[in-house]
């Protein structure tokens, strides 16, 4: 079901191509940490400071680590902070968004009034008071379960309305006078059309939270001794990178990190467009 | 008929699209010539995707891509000043809808724009042809709404204010309001239960016949043009197949659509109902050789699969497109 | 007027529940941890000598009382409340004996400043682009406008601003990086001092704003172009009304409306993003004192701050969602 999905966007959108290749490209530097020669909190196993050649392609830093090698860690952590973030908060979102639009009623406004406060609430802060109190024993997950808890909200109103327009078509009543189960109706009838969206809202949150913890961990308010793309800048900066020359150790992380937001927005946006109704019919037309 | 105002031409309307390299061609409207007369109400009928929509998309001037025109002619002649719509700049265009050719489309309860209020309706539409100040022009308009027993007050509301008949009287108002030559009217009603749509439908016909307009009314339901139309015309599959005065096509169907047409009307005392079509019209864009109704009719001869039945008078003032009716004037 | 009175009960209702929820995370944030707070600061303050227990067992006291730390979990949370509605957070630690209050005041109106000036401007860019673009869909430059529109919005604020720190103090230094002005300038209202103020607010405005446009730009875009189909509209087209008026007050007069509502929705995020944006340029808003105040160990000016930026982003909501029935008839008036 999703497969043939996939399929219709890869042949008819040249945004969702570019953007499995973009996601492509940096998944394979993250699978590259495998067949890392350094181990990733160990410094000062290359000369510093040079300047990318060979063999240190991109670089090593003042901290003496290669930069292309901490990279391939560094992405790897941050996209799987991002996907635990994103696997949580969908959780949260899907329940919250598909009982209030299924229930209805008193339940529906108020879990949106609810849902709706998360969405204002200043976000930043909160999590920065939330290290602030944690300090030392702040953790990586840690950050990533807070996370999930704040950030469901828009997510979880989008999959709300699109319950709300589910349970008022047609086949929804079919369903039940037919005698289907509700299970039946909703993992048989419905997931084809909340598949896509749940889709593209896990997308979005990937890149929120890579977003956050890419900030946090720059202003060091994380645990700095695990290697992500945010903690690597953090280093940098430390350093002075930018003052002193060592432009690499800077650059590179950031323009990963540029290709992996462009990639999943791009995917987001193509699965978007393929959602929408109009384009849908227009896409029936031709 | 009286002199025409709307003279129409193997008229030629096609969706062109093109989709990875492959030109596809829907022929919505395919050789149409028509005419209609000063103080008349022309009747369209046909069912859902027959082309009387694109019909009058393309009268109106109101195509946009992929509709496009390709072949024949529309002229207007409002009381001497000739306007060709297949090649009129957008000037004379703007100078001539409202002030000559006006519309009342399908679903006209949302033709009103939601966040403004119905007196910047007026003023956008028709208040550049009025040529007076403004509190005239508004004067004007109120006398005009108290003609369709609406209140002056409902100016000053906006349309989520007002019920659904309100909004079609508002909508009738607006398109009536400068008095024009000519009016389309496409499925006005069909949203509407039945009472309400009775009161709209006489509305219609009174303005028209008040202010002397020419009126091209589209539905596809037969009992409403019973009852309005003065003549008609039935399409099917993008191409006129029949036209006369309303009774006479009621009374004496020529052609076998038309017929079926009829006879699928439910009359009281009758309890046995008539036998449908078979089959389904066919896709336009790939439309069968010789007569498009062939495939479905009961009268098809060889000559129908080979060749295409022109328009052809078989009793004075009624025209039909079929080689079984009136084999001698055809051929 | 019951739809309007409603409308406006429902929005304050929202205001009010999403003050109280805020806050409520605030505090259990700050309560359900396993740190304890006074004892990090006397860690702090312990750190370079003074060990005598009695000054410590004295400052302990004191500390507890300072946060409002004193008693059971109930009192506790009763003297949160206190403090947040009558707005005091007690002295600041790192900057003693200035009130939290008063630091936070002088932060506030950089940041306003900066948020309002940034939002308003992406807000009315991206929707007369996108409403234009959705509009004049053939139009090449529009295209353009929006690939560049949309290639800045998924990169976060921070990234963004620190690139253009790095391009504009690093690569091609013609602007200010740091500051809200130049340094030894004394502010007041001339016109040395408004030069150099609208210069340091440059970069910051920059950043936000080409984070921000992208977003408004897309929803418009969408917005306008199912819009042009809608029976209004095309009635109006048919109708030979001016098609600029068209364009204005019937496609973009009606895109506007869930707009504003995105508004709303959207403001706690970019408020988030000012802050965030605010610390890389060394803006004298709320974000540098935040960031400043955690590097300090400071509790008492970080749960100021967190509160009044709950308070605050809250207050702009409710603002917009006032704003809003002058836009949209149907909810200002019932029907």
């Amino acid at each position: 079901m999703m497969f043939t999905i996939f399929r219709d966007l890869f042949r008819s959108r040249r945004s969702f191509a570019a953007g499995v290749a973009l996601l492509a490209f940096v998944l394979i530097i993250a699978a590259a940490s495998l067949a890392s020669p350094y181990p990733p909190n160990d410094s000062f196993v290359v000369p510093p400071d040079l300047a990318p050649s060979w063999p240190h392609i991109l670089g090593t830093t003042s901290r003496g680590q290669d930069v292309f090698w901490q990279l391939t860690f560094a992405i790897r952590n941050t996209l799987v902070f991002g996907f635990i973030v994103a696997l949580v908060s969908r959780i949260i979102s899907l329940v919250v968004g598909l009982v209030s639009g299924y229930v209805g009623g008193l339940t529906d406004r108020v879990l949106m009034s609810i849902n709706d406060t998360f969405i204002v609430i200043p976000l930043f802060p909160i999590l920065v008071l939330f290290y602030f109190v944690m300090r030392d024993n702040m953790s990586w997950t840690l950050l990533a379960l807070a996370m999930a808890c704040l950030g469901w909200a828009y997510d979880a109103r989008l999959i709300r309305s699109l319950a709300m327009s589910l349970r008022r078509r047609e086949f929804t009543d079919t369903g039940i006078f037919s005698g289907m189960s509700t299970r039946h109706i909703l993992t048989q009838e419905h997931m084809p059309y909340v598949l896509p969206i749940v889709f593209s809202t896990t997308m979005n949150n990937i890149n929120w939270s890579i977003g956050l913890e890419v900030t946090l961990s720059v202003l060091g308010f994380t645990d700095i001794n695990t290697p992500t793309i945010g903690v690597m800048i953090y280093w940098a900066n430390q350093h002075t990178a930018m003052v002193a020359g060592i432009w690499w150790w800077i650059f590179f992380p950031v323009l990963l990190v540029v290709i992996t937001f462009i990639g999943l927005f791009l995917l987001a946006v193509s699965m978007n467009e393929y959602i929408d109704p109009r384009s849908r019919l227009s896409r029936v037309a031709a | 008929m009286t002199h025409p105002v709307l003279t129409v031409s193997d008229l030629r309307a096609y969706y062109q699209t093109s989709a990875f390299g492959t030109q596809r061609e829907v022929k919505a409207v395919d050789g149409v010539s028509f005419q209609v007369g000063a103080n008349e109400i022309y009747g369209l009928a046909g069912e859902s995707s027959c082309g009387k929509t694109t019909l009058i998309k393309t009268i109106a001037a109101a195509t946009r891509p992929p509709l496009k025109v390709v072949g024949g002619a529309i002229t207007f002649d409002f009381h001497g000043r000739r306007v060709s719509m297949t090649n009129v700049d957008a000037e004379a265009l703007a100078d001539i809808r409202w002030k000559h050719l006006s519309c009342i489309m399908q679903g006209s309860m949302n033709v009103l724009n939601p966040v403004r209020r119905i007196r910047h309706s007026f003023v956008d539409f028709a208040f550049r042809h009025v040529g007076e100040p403004m509190p005239v022009f508004l004067e004007e308009v109120r006398v005009h709404l108290q003609r369709l027993e609406l209140e002056g007050q409902i100016l000053d509301a906006f349309p989520h204010q007002l019920s659904g008949g309100m909004r079609q009287r508002v909508a009738i108002a607006l398109a009536t309001v400068c008095r024009p030559d000519f009016i389309i009217a496409d499925e006005p009603t069909t949203a509407l239960d039945v009472i309400v749509q009775n009161s709209v439908l006489a509305m219609i016909r009174e303005v028209q016949r008040e202010l002397g307009s020419s009126l091209i009314f589209v539905t596809h339901d037969l009992a409403v043009h019973a009852n309005l139309s003065d003549r008609l015309g039935i399409m099917y599959a993008g191409r006129l197949v029949e036209e006369g005065r309303t009774a006479d096509v009621f009374r004496n169907p020529l052609h076998p659509y038309t017929m079926n047409l009829i006879s699928a009307l439910p009359r009281i005392g009758r309890d046995n109902p008539s036998k449908g079509l078979e089959g389904a019209p066919p896709n336009l864009a790939d439309p069968p050789a010789g007569c498009r109704f062939h495939p479905r009719c009961p009268l098809a001869m060889d000559i129908c699969r080979r060749k295409d039945p022109p328009m052809a008078e078989v009793a004075p003032g009624h025209r039909a497109a079929c080689f079984a009716v009136a084999p001698e004037k055809v051929q | 007027m019951r739809g309007y009175s409603g409308y406006l009960l429902g929005r304050l209702g929202q205001f009010v529940l999403v003050v109280f929820i805020g806050i409520n995370i605030a505090f259990i944030v700050t309560h359900a941890t396993p740190i304890d707070p006074v004892e990090q600061s006397i860690a702090a303050a312990t750190q370079f000598g003074s060990t005598n227990p009695e000054a410590v067992a004295l400052m302990r006291q004191s500390l507890r009382e300072l946060y409002g730390l004193q008693g059971t979990l109930w009192d506790q949370y009763l003297v949160f409340w206190k403090r947040v509605t009558v707005g005091d957070f007690g002295p600041s630690l790192s900057a003693f004996p200035t009130p939290v209050r008063t630091l936070i005041g002088r932060a506030l109106p950089w940041t306003v400043g900066l948020l309002l000036v940034s939002t308003v401007i992406s807000w009315l860019l991206g929707n007369l682009l996108g409403g234009l673009a959705g509009y004049y869909r053939n139009s090449k430059t529009l295209w353009l406008a929006g690939i560049v529109a949309m290639a800045f919005h998924p990169i976060p604020y921070y990234i963004v601003a620190f690139v253009l720190l790095i391009v504009f103090g690093f690569v091609w230094p013609v602007l200010p990086i740091s500051g809200g002005y130049t340094m030894n300038l004394q502010p007041a209202f001339e016109l040395t001092f408004v030069a150099s103020l609208l210069k340091h607010s440059i970069l910051p405005v920059l950043s936000l704003v080409l984070v921000g446009l992208g977003g408004w730009f897309m929803g418009m875009r969408s917005l306008v172009s199912n819009i042009v189909t809608d029976d209004y509209v095309t009635y109006a087209e048919l109708g030979g009304v001016d098609g600029r008026r068209i364009l204005a007050s019937y496609v973009m007069r009606n895109a506007l409306v869930p707009q504003v509502t995105g508004l709303a929705m959207s403001l706690g995020a970019i408020f988030t993003g000012a802050i965030i944006t605010e610390q890389v340029f060394g803006y004298p808003g709320l974000g540098t004192l935040l960031v400043s105040a955690v590097h300090a160990g400071d509790y008492s000016l970080v749960l100021g701050i967190t509160s009044v930026s709950i308070v605050a982003v809250s207050v702009a909501v409710l603002a917009v969602d006032l704003l809003y029935p002058f836009l949209d008839p149907r909810v200002r008036t019932t029907g």
